[in-house]
């Protein structure tokens, strides 16, 4: 789960990470309330989207006066914002934040992630900060395994902060940053904890200018405080309502739209509808226990999206069986009206049963044989 | 002959849910022994004439069970699994998903002081077919014979095994290692079991987005797999970056762990890599000469 820039922030503070001075704002007139409250001078207004690539976008801007920063925001405000990780339609700014401005004489990078080779957490910081980490070539990325019942040991936390070539009080600070960090990572069930850019100001402070957090989906059970910085008006609709019903859904651009069961065998679907030439709408998985309900539902929300121009169930039942999911089928059309062709290809437990089903609904119904025969059906019905 | 479990494995249940009886019973079905299963508080009474333990430890002691199934929901399951670690069983198989990455971590460290091998979490198991079947997979599906099969998904993989059965190629053992970022056994572990296997003369790895393990695999197969030929598919060459494909090990991040990048490498180590699904079967006939 992702979560706002400044409420990233709030954490860092709980966890004593220096941060910048900032308000946050709904409002033009939260606006100017901040940039007083923050005693004038130069201030930063930044958009709040759960997306990076803000400042390249526009979605941030430096403001000397109250009318200024005034300006940004009514600019900002209810406009969609389009950065590398928004896509095209981009995300609709309804919150923003303000902050002091701040003399910066050095930019870095600092971040925890579970590195999957290792098994384990890994703090990774460079000496070139404020840009895509991936552009940063591997032999400058400094890098600490974290141990998990120990955390950032103090030895770990001094050899990086030399290594980013601080010294002095600087160096210390850098190093309470990244042991806090770490500190933070571990307390949260973080899944990334990144600082871009960690910043050296003129009078050797040393403080995260920007800051994210993603908590680990499956560990949210034990966050209540984490979960309850949730925005749904951050989510896909269709995402955030598949997700009710325990469905992994994730909207694409394409036409086709795909009922599959299990993640690997609903990747592989989005692939081979791609290799026969055509495009996905979506990946759903219905999962492992799914019941008639949650098929009726998952059916719906594919239905519904106005891109779909044909459907492919694509199902090999193991757990799930074959009968259930046409039951499921036929309940959802009973619902929604079907207004496009539908391809399905069954297999495994029950699958007689289920094609039985079908075949006895006054459904229109194109049956496949198996997985490449369904792509190339279904391709050719969405044209 | 084949991999890890055999007729002659004993299996000890832990998470006695609808889950796990049903799983089981299925398991049983198939001709697994099901020696033990554990239910704190139950100790003492059965289950379908399984003789139920209060602890991991006694069920151990008491049956000489050898592997443990773990069916405990997520927020318990990383104590199952470091329970099952320290009664000195060697073989652990956690069917489970969405346990927290860090919870596995700390598994990690206890599965290394203890030396038992886990296989999980988020997995649909192991099966030897004909001999023993320990986890969901539909059992009627595969068929003995000389095929490994390694996959980090579920139903892809039943999808595999369903080709190569539909061909008249049977498996030696197929294992699903699971599709979380960090797990107990991964592709390289199994590439070395299946190596070593006199019985298993191909192999079929189903890989998918996210973390580098099918990199790893390819590296180990160049340097170290002879005779025996590999047949691959990589899942989500379509995926978007940044968005988490159902599991969570699922996700292209930071412009690692593209299917394109794993393509590569594995064809780089020799090995056969079909762009689409429904070709597994086909071409590990073509390479085993059938």
């Amino acid at each position: 789960m992702n979560v706002h820039e400044y409420q990233a922030k709030g954490l860092f503070r709980e966890f004593g990470i220096p941060v910048p001075q900032g308000h946050f704002c709904r409002t033009v007139e939260d606006v100017r309330r901040a940039y007083a409250a923050l005693g004038g001078g130069t201030v930063v207004v930044k958009a709040q989207i759960h997306a990076g690539g803000r400042g390249k976008a526009g979605g941030v801007k430096l403001a000397r006066s109250a009318d200024e920063a005034a300006s940004h925001a009514q600019a900002l405000l209810g406009k969609a914002l389009v950065t590398h990780q928004t896509g095209p339609k981009g995300r609709r700014v309804t919150k923003l934040l303000v902050e002091e401005g701040l003399k910066i004489t050095r930019e870095f990078y600092a971040a925890l992630a579970v590195d999957r080779r290792r098994g384990g957490p890994v703090l990774i910081a460079s000496a070139e900060g404020g840009v895509e980490i991936e552009s940063v070539p591997q032999e400058k990325l400094l890098k600490e395994p974290v141990d998990v019942h120990e955390g950032l040991r103090p030895f770990q936390a001094r050899a990086l902060a030399y290594g980013l070539g601080l010294s002095g009080d600087s160096a210390k600070q850098a190093a309470d940053v990244l042991a806090n960090l770490a500190r933070l990572f571990l307390a949260k069930d973080c899944s990334i904890a990144e600082i871009n850019p960690l910043v050296l100001l003129e009078g050797g402070r040393v403080l995260a200018l920007d800051a994210k957090v993603n908590f680990d989906d499956n560990a949210l059970f034990r966050h209540p405080d984490a979960l309850a910085l949730r925005d749904p008006e951050e989510e896909d609709p269709a995402e955030a309502r598949a997700k009710e019903h325990d469905l992994s859904y994730v909207s694409l651009d394409g036409t086709i739209g795909c009922m599959v069961n299990g993640a690997g065998l609903a990747m592989a679907t989005m692939d081979i509808i791609q290799h026969a030439g055509g495009k996905p709408a979506n990946f759903l998985d219905v999962g492992g226990g799914a019941s008639k309900e949650r098929v009726t539902e998952a059916f719906k929300i594919i239905v519904e999206d106005p891109s779909v121009r044909a459907i492919l169930v694509n199902i090999f039942g193991g757990i799930v069986k074959c009968d259930l999911i046409a039951e499921g089928i036929l309940a959802a059309v009973k619902e929604v009206k079907l207004r496009v062709p539908l391809v399905v290809r069954l297999e495994g437990t029950n699958v007689e049963r289920g094609r039985q089903l079908l075949k006895e609904s006054a459904l229109k119904i194109l049956a496949a044989t198996d997985m490449a025969d369904a792509a190339k059906k279904v391709v050719e019905a969405a044209r | 002959m084949s991999i890890l479990v055999s007729k002659q494995t004993k299996v000890r249940l832990q998470g006695l849910g609808s889950a796990g009886k049903f799983h089981a019973a299925q398991c049983r079905e198939y001709g697994t022994q099901v020696v033990a299963a554990v239910k704190p508080g139950e100790g003492g009474t059965s289950w379908e004439g399984v003789p139920i333990f209060h602890t991991a430890r006694d069920a151990r002691a008491a049956t000489g069970a050898d592997c443990s199934l773990i069916f405990v929901p997520a927020p318990f399951a990383a104590d199952a699994i470091c329970e099952a670690a320290f009664s000195g069983i060697p073989l652990i198989v956690a069917i489970t998903e969405g346990i927290p990455t860090l919870d596995m971590v700390r598994v990690r460290g206890v599965l290394k002081e203890t030396g038992a091998r886990m296989i999980g979490p988020n997995c649909p198991g192991i099966i030897t077919p004909g001999g023993c079947k320990i986890g969901i997979m539909p059992g009627y599906i595969h068929k003995p014979g000389d095929v490994g099969v390694i996959s980090r998904s579920g139903t892809l993989t039943y999808e595999a095994v369903w080709q190569l059965s539909a061909k008249g190629i049977g498996q030696s053992t197929c294992i699903g290692i699971g599709g979380d970022p960090v797990q107990g056994t991964n592709f390289v572990d199994c590439l070395e079991l299946f190596a070593r296997d006199g019985a298993t003369k191909g192999i079929v790895l189903i890989g998918e987005i996210g973390g580098s393990a099918e990199e790893q695999a390819a590296d180990w197969i160049r340097s170290n797999l002879k005779g025996k030929p590999v047949v691959s598919f990589i899942a989500g060459a379509t995926a978007p970056p940044g968005k988490r494909m159902g599991h969570a090990g699922a996700i292209i991040a930071g412009g690692s762990g593209k299917a394109e990048d794993k393509k590569k490498a594995l064809r780089a180590a020799g090995v056969t890599v079909v762009d689409s699904p429904a070709d597994l079967g086909v071409a590990m006939a073509k390479a085993l000469g059938r």
